[in-house]
């Protein structure tokens, strides 16, 4: 019994009249060992365009150890966007753990008070934002595509995939503050970094010491670079989908994705039936993309799909259906089989390439 | 060990289909199963009554068709089970369900003490990943999410020692029980329940709970009334303001059809050429 059983509400529900005075949009800064999660920076882009439809402040909550390195991340969330910064650094604080950045996070909500809460949809923010939203008793969306302001109100009108990705829904929390959200990386734009701007820094001691908490974190063991593919961040991406008809087609992917410099993707249905390794699924519950182009062979663009890559520059759909929903929002099309289709691809960019070296 | 696993009964995903004129979901004929994720909880949790001993016991919430799911984890191996069923449950969110399913654990724990909540990462339908943290909060359990697994269990300390996915590596963390553990998919592999399970499942008598039952009293945070998200719409999303531009050729011959292609992307994004050129080397 999640949201989407739901029916849509029809009348609209005023704020709670104790929830009035929250103001604000805050961006949980999310980072480990020193490093900036991209999907906090993602958010202040978009936190930049809610708080000037709002008129009110975009805030960037930063936590972590003890050391410099809290101030210069909060320097950075400024360039991005952010007009103040709230830093909490203890040395509770130097490896996440759900307890005591609950704790932390939860505290300068009820302290300080912002309408809109938003953190990414990475392990960490899920962990973090599910526990700080029940503390609060207030509502939280995951892993919206999507944030806006509804049109005559103050509403946050987070928009994510519903039934298993087969449409959309944009859901509000009307009655409670915070307003919360999840936002999967790679959704948002990157906003520009503004060399120039900065702001204040507000820092905030923390009440909890290390004998309260309970869980300990014995060792992070890094995963080893190199043996990941990096899908969010790959220019190009050759994708497939069950169009293929079998395992052993996905083949003809991997040899034009090896002809282009590109990474391999895939549809949910080829990575439940085991044709390609769950790190390579582009989707709602797999991975989202931006590449400057994305080839879908044999995919027909459910929605669950399409939230993940729809945002590609240039995306070329091969697909055998005239009617698939890919043609919708694909740049160019193919009405044909990707079987055959693949390897033609392959031979006519080989040749193209080979062309170009030759005269160049 | 008492082992509690949370379990949803979802539509299978794969399956559905939406109306392409009225653009709601057909739900006539979508098979019910267990949610796919839940499963590596619940063969984790066997595995722990494999090794340490204990009991499993099997927890949901859903309509009265929900015992079909239950009845499917006791012919994997788990002990008990209980539906948790009241039509004031329909339309939680996530804070409801989390209520809801905590307060349940909680008349459990009358009968019997519990060590370990497993989860599933998330489940297919909803895909929030909310109720678990949820759960846990409530219950104020510590809280391990995207276990991969379990390195030891100390039951004289009442420590336990995990692996969890975490965003760049893994976090190896000891900490104390009573916790509550979702598992990452992929990390066991769900046995074949054995014949005498089997036939015990047939006849097990799994216990429905309503709302007094289950000793949920505070009506107000259940279903829509302690729902604070509303679902505003619900929609298809919209087409690109042109449709793809369709390659085709009078013969039809892939070959053709991909130099043609080429032709096109390049002339309408030469910077495209540059990438791939750049990339190819």
């Amino acid at each position: 019994m999640d949201e989407q059983s739901k029916k849509p509400a029809k009348k609209k529900v005023e704020l709670n009249p104790d929830f009035i005075h929250y103001k604000h949009i805050w961006v949980f800064i999310e980072n480990e060992r020193e490093a900036v999660h991209p999907v906090s920076w993602e958010l202040l882009g978009t936190g930049r365009k809610l708080a000037d439809k709002l008129g009110v402040q975009l805030c960037a909550v930063v936590m972590t150890g003890l050391g410099d390195h809290g101030r210069a991340i909060c320097n950075e969330a400024f360039q991005f966007g952010a007009d103040q910064c709230y830093l909490t650094q203890s040395e509770v604080l130097k490896d996440y753990r759900n307890e005591p950045y609950t704790r932390a996070l939860t505290d300068l909500v009820n302290h300080w008070q912002p309408e809109i809460v938003l953190l990414g949809a990475s392990t960490l923010g899920r962990d973090l934002g599910g526990s700080v939203a029940t503390t609060l008793g207030t509502g939280l969306t995951a892993d919206c595509t999507e944030l806006a302001i509804e049109a005559d109100g103050r509403n946050l009108a987070a928009t994510r995939p519903t039934f298993g990705g087969s449409l959309l829904c944009t859901i509000m929390t009307q009655r409670h503050r915070p307003q919360m959200a999840t936002v999967r990386p790679r959704v948002m734009a990157m906003p520009t970094r503004d060399s120039t701007r900065s702001g204040p820094i507000v820092e905030v001691p923390f009440c909890m010491i290390e004998s309260s908490i309970l869980t300990k974190v014995l060792e992070f063991i890094p995963d080893e670079r190199g043996d990941q593919p990096n899908l969010p961040f790959a220019n190009i991406i050759v994708a497939g989908g069950r169009g293929l008809k079998r395992s052993e087609n996905f083949q003809l992917v991997w040899d034009l994705a090896q002809v282009l410099g590109a990474e391999v993707g895939g549809s949910r249905p080829v990575v439940q039936a085991g044709w390609l390794e769950a790190e390579r699924q582009v989707g709602q519950s797999g991975k989202t993309v931006r590449p400057k182009l994305y080839i879908a062979a044999g995919i027909s663009g459910a929605i669950q799909h399409r939230v993940g890559m729809g945002d590609s520059d240039v995306i070329i759909a091969i697909n055998s259906d005239p009617a698939a929903p890919i043609f919708d929002f694909a740049h160019f099309g193919i009405v044909g089989n990707a079987v055959l289709l693949l390897p033609a691809l392959t031979a006519a960019f080989s040749a193209h390439l080979a062309q170009r070296r030759k005269a160049g | 060990m008492h082992n509690v696993v949370c379990i949803k009964q979802v539509p299978d995903s794969a399956q559905i289909r939406v109306h392409p004129v009225s653009n709601t979901i057909m739900r006539q004929g979508v098979p019910a199963i267990i949610n796919p994720y839940d499963l590596f909880a619940l063969e984790e949790a066997l595995r722990l009554k494999d090794r340490v001993g204990g009991t499993v016991t099997v927890l949901c919430m859903g309509p009265p068709m929900a015992e079909a799911a239950l009845r499917k984890c006791l012919s994997y191996g788990a002990d008990d089970a209980i539906l948790v069923s009241d039509r004031a449950f329909a339309g939680s969110d996530t804070l409801a369900t989390s209520y809801a399913l905590a307060a349940t654990i909680q008349k459990v724990m009358g009968n019997m003490p519990v060590d370990l909540i497993f989860t599933g990462k998330q489940t297919i339908d909803g895909d929030t990943a909310q109720v678990g943290p949820g759960i846990a909060k409530r219950l104020n359990y510590q809280l391990l999410t995207y276990v991969s697994r379990i390195v030891s269990i100390d039951q004289n300390q009442r420590e336990i020692i995990v692996e969890r996915r975490a965003e760049g590596g893994v976090q190896r963390i000891k900490t104390s029980m009573p916790c509550l553990i979702t598992m990452l998919e992929g990390t066991n592999q769900l046995r074949f329940g054995d014949l005498d399970d089997l036939f015990r499942a047939a006849r097990y008598p799994i216990k429905i709970w309503n709302r007094e039952m289950a000793g949920i009293e505070e009506v107000a945070r259940i279903g829509l009334k302690g729902s604070p998200t509303v679902v505003s719409k619900v929609f298809a999303p919209k087409a690109r303001s042109q449709r793809a531009e369709i390659i085709e050729t009078v013969d039809g011959d892939p070959h053709n059809i991909a130099v043609t292609l080429l032709a096109k992307v390049f002339t309408q994004y030469p910077e495209l050429e540059k990438e791939i050129d750049k990339l190819a080397h």
